[in-house]
């Protein structure tokens, strides 16, 4: 540069960097602080993520079994004792949600930083169109799937959990708090919804994970794809059957819930129109 | 059959202009020519009427050198995969067409001029690790050093890396992961990299990451890559990495070159 602002012709522009790097007194913060680093982390609490999912919805199906009712409370009553008398009551959720809860802030603020540092690696555009050669449309609106499933987790929670959004709501009893809250289609159709974006996350999220984590080899390559598929399909399935079995009236049959009924049936997933037929 | 193109071609002064799209007629383009034959014919015309030729960066015309690349249509080298601008034939385009030429866009490639870029940058990365300090001295025996099949195959692969920049341009996240992996990999594989592998990885990385984007797996990057590097090595780059911060919890990795364990 040979004066203020003009600068010798040809010579290169200096290169824009996208932030300083600092060395911190810790391994684990340094680790964090580099984007390799924070998307391992992202990997890492998604998989805790993924398991809650899992765990989550495998938890929920029992409200296809018969006895419906007295099988779900139990189980959430369960979920409050497990690791009694050496721990307190609820001592192990607690443990768990704590370890859910600090995943889900590292999940979503190494995905806010990223995005920060991402937009400002791109300050511009192409005018010639944006036309995606491999992107699928999962990994495109990971931000904004991922958006959704947030919002949809607060409200989960106040349905739910805390049941600031569910009228019906009774404390220990999630069978009534969640037939209740179903009930009413809205709320049905905001859970499926919420479950399809979730699957679209998990899409791209589960393949996503072996990326960031270096978890590659030409022998199962191909199978992190299927994993990835198989287990978004898993969660959606599992998870949208509850709204659409409410939607689909299968809730309302009395008998479901008190499994009097039931007892002769030898399939025990009946689908609601065998339940219809028996009332 | 001759070709009758509109070209919108980015127009930039300098540095510090603000540039702008500019639209020329290409006529009489054969359909044999090069994308970059093609721009030489529009600066024929250009200088015959007194303009300012389009700058744009070329050099061997042959898909080794790396240097040349414009993003074509929203593309980077265009809507064929696997080539570079100057593979790329004339013969995929219609009469009639507009094709919008850019240069590549990301923070670490600032443009010089119209369609060159400074991709300076990839030298930063290549300095800070993507060599091997070592005595070469003459020529040894051949097989003295065994590499297996598959891994001298793999690190060629990855050698195969032109460092035309591509993959920053296609990425909407403005990352040089993919080529930063393939430096790093194809010397992490052999054993010629080894004792320097840690050191190398952690140093190409950061020194990556002060100027790119993050990686988040669209795979854009694989797709527009003239040399077909895959996204594969982006993976072994991350678990080079991870493993290098894990062995070395207090950072010595960069203040002494420490051999491998084997």
């Amino acid at each position: 540069m040979l004066s203020g602002t003009t600068r010798e012709p040809g010579a290169a522009p200096p290169i824009p960097t996208v932030r300083e790097r600092r060395r911190p007194s810790s391994w684990a913060v340094e680790l964090y602080g580099s984007a390799v680093g924070k998307k391992a982390v992202m990997a890492v609490t998604g998989i805790v993520l993924l398991g809650f999912v899992l765990v989550h919805m495998i938890g929920n199906l029992k409200v296809f079994f018969p006895d419906a009712e007295k099988h779900l409370n139990a189980y959430g009553e369960y979920l409050r004792t497990i690791g009694e008398p050496i721990l307190p009551r609820t001592g192990f959720l607690w443990i768990v949600r704590s370890a859910l809860i600090l995943s889900f802030l590292l999940h979503i603020h190494a995905a806010v930083s990223l995005t920060a540092l991402n937009r400002k690696a791109r300050p511009k555009g192409y005018e010639g169109g944006r036309s995606y050669s491999a992107a699928s449309y999962a990994a495109r609106t990971m931000r904004w799937s991922g958006v959704i499933v947030g919002l949809y987790l607060l409200f989960h929670l106040m349905d739910l959990t805390w049941g600031n959004a569910n009228p019906d709501f009774i404390r220990g009893e999630p069978y009534n708090n969640l037939v209740a809250s179903l009930q009413r289609w809205p709320v049905a159709l905001v859970y499926i919804v919420a479950n399809l974006a979730l699957g679209v996350h998990i899409y791209h999220g589960a393949w996503s994970l072996f990326q960031s984590l270096g978890l590659n080899n030409p022998r199962f390559n191909l199978w992190r794809k299927r994993f990835a598929q198989g287990f978004a399909a898993i969660i959606v399935i599992g998870n949208v059957s509850i709204p659409v079995a409410a939607l689909a009236g299968y809730f309302d049959d009395p008998e479901h819930i008190t499994g009097e009924a039931t007892a002769t049936q030898t399939a025990p997933f009946a689908p609601a129109s065998n339940q219809a037929a028996g009332s | 059959m001759n070709l009758s193109l509109t070209l919108k071609v980015w127009r930039q002064q300098g540095p510090d202009d603000e540039g702008c799209f500019e639209t020329y007629q290409a006529n009489d383009i054969t359909e044999h020519m090069s994308f970059l034959e093609m721009l030489d014919v529009v600066n024929e015309q250009l200088l015959a009427e007194n303009k300012e030729p389009i700058a744009f960066d070329h050099d061997c015309r042959e898909g080794i050198c790396g240097m040349c690349g414009v993003v074509i249509n929203g593309k980077p080298h265009g809507p064929n995969g696997g080539t570079t601008t100057c593979q790329l034939h004339m013969r995929h385009f219609k009469s009639g067409d507009t094709i919008t030429v850019e240069p590549w866009r990301a923070r670490a490639f600032p443009v010089i001029k119209d369609l060159v870029v400074n991709r300076g940058a990839f030298d930063k990365i290549i300095q800070a690790g993507g060599f091997i300090t070592a005595p070469t001295g003459g020529a040894q025996d051949a097989n003295l050093t065994l590499v297996s099949k598959a891994t001298a195959d793999t690190a060629m692969d990855a050698a195969a890396c032109i460092g035309c920049g591509a993959c920053v341009a296609a990425c909407p996240n403005g990352a040089g992961q993919l080529f930063t992996a393939a430096k790093v990999s194809h010397l992490n594989l052999l054993p010629q990299g080894q004792p320097e592998r840690w050191a190398r990885v952690t140093s190409m990385v950061d020194t990556m990451e002060t100027y790119f984007g993050s990686c988040t797996n669209y795979g854009e990057c694989e797709a527009v890559c003239p040399a077909g590097i895959s996204i594969n090595f982006i993976a072994q780059m991350n678990r080079d990495y991870l493993r290098a911060k894990f062995k070395d919890k207090r950072g010595q990795i960069r203040q002494v070159d420490v051999a491998d364990e084997g």
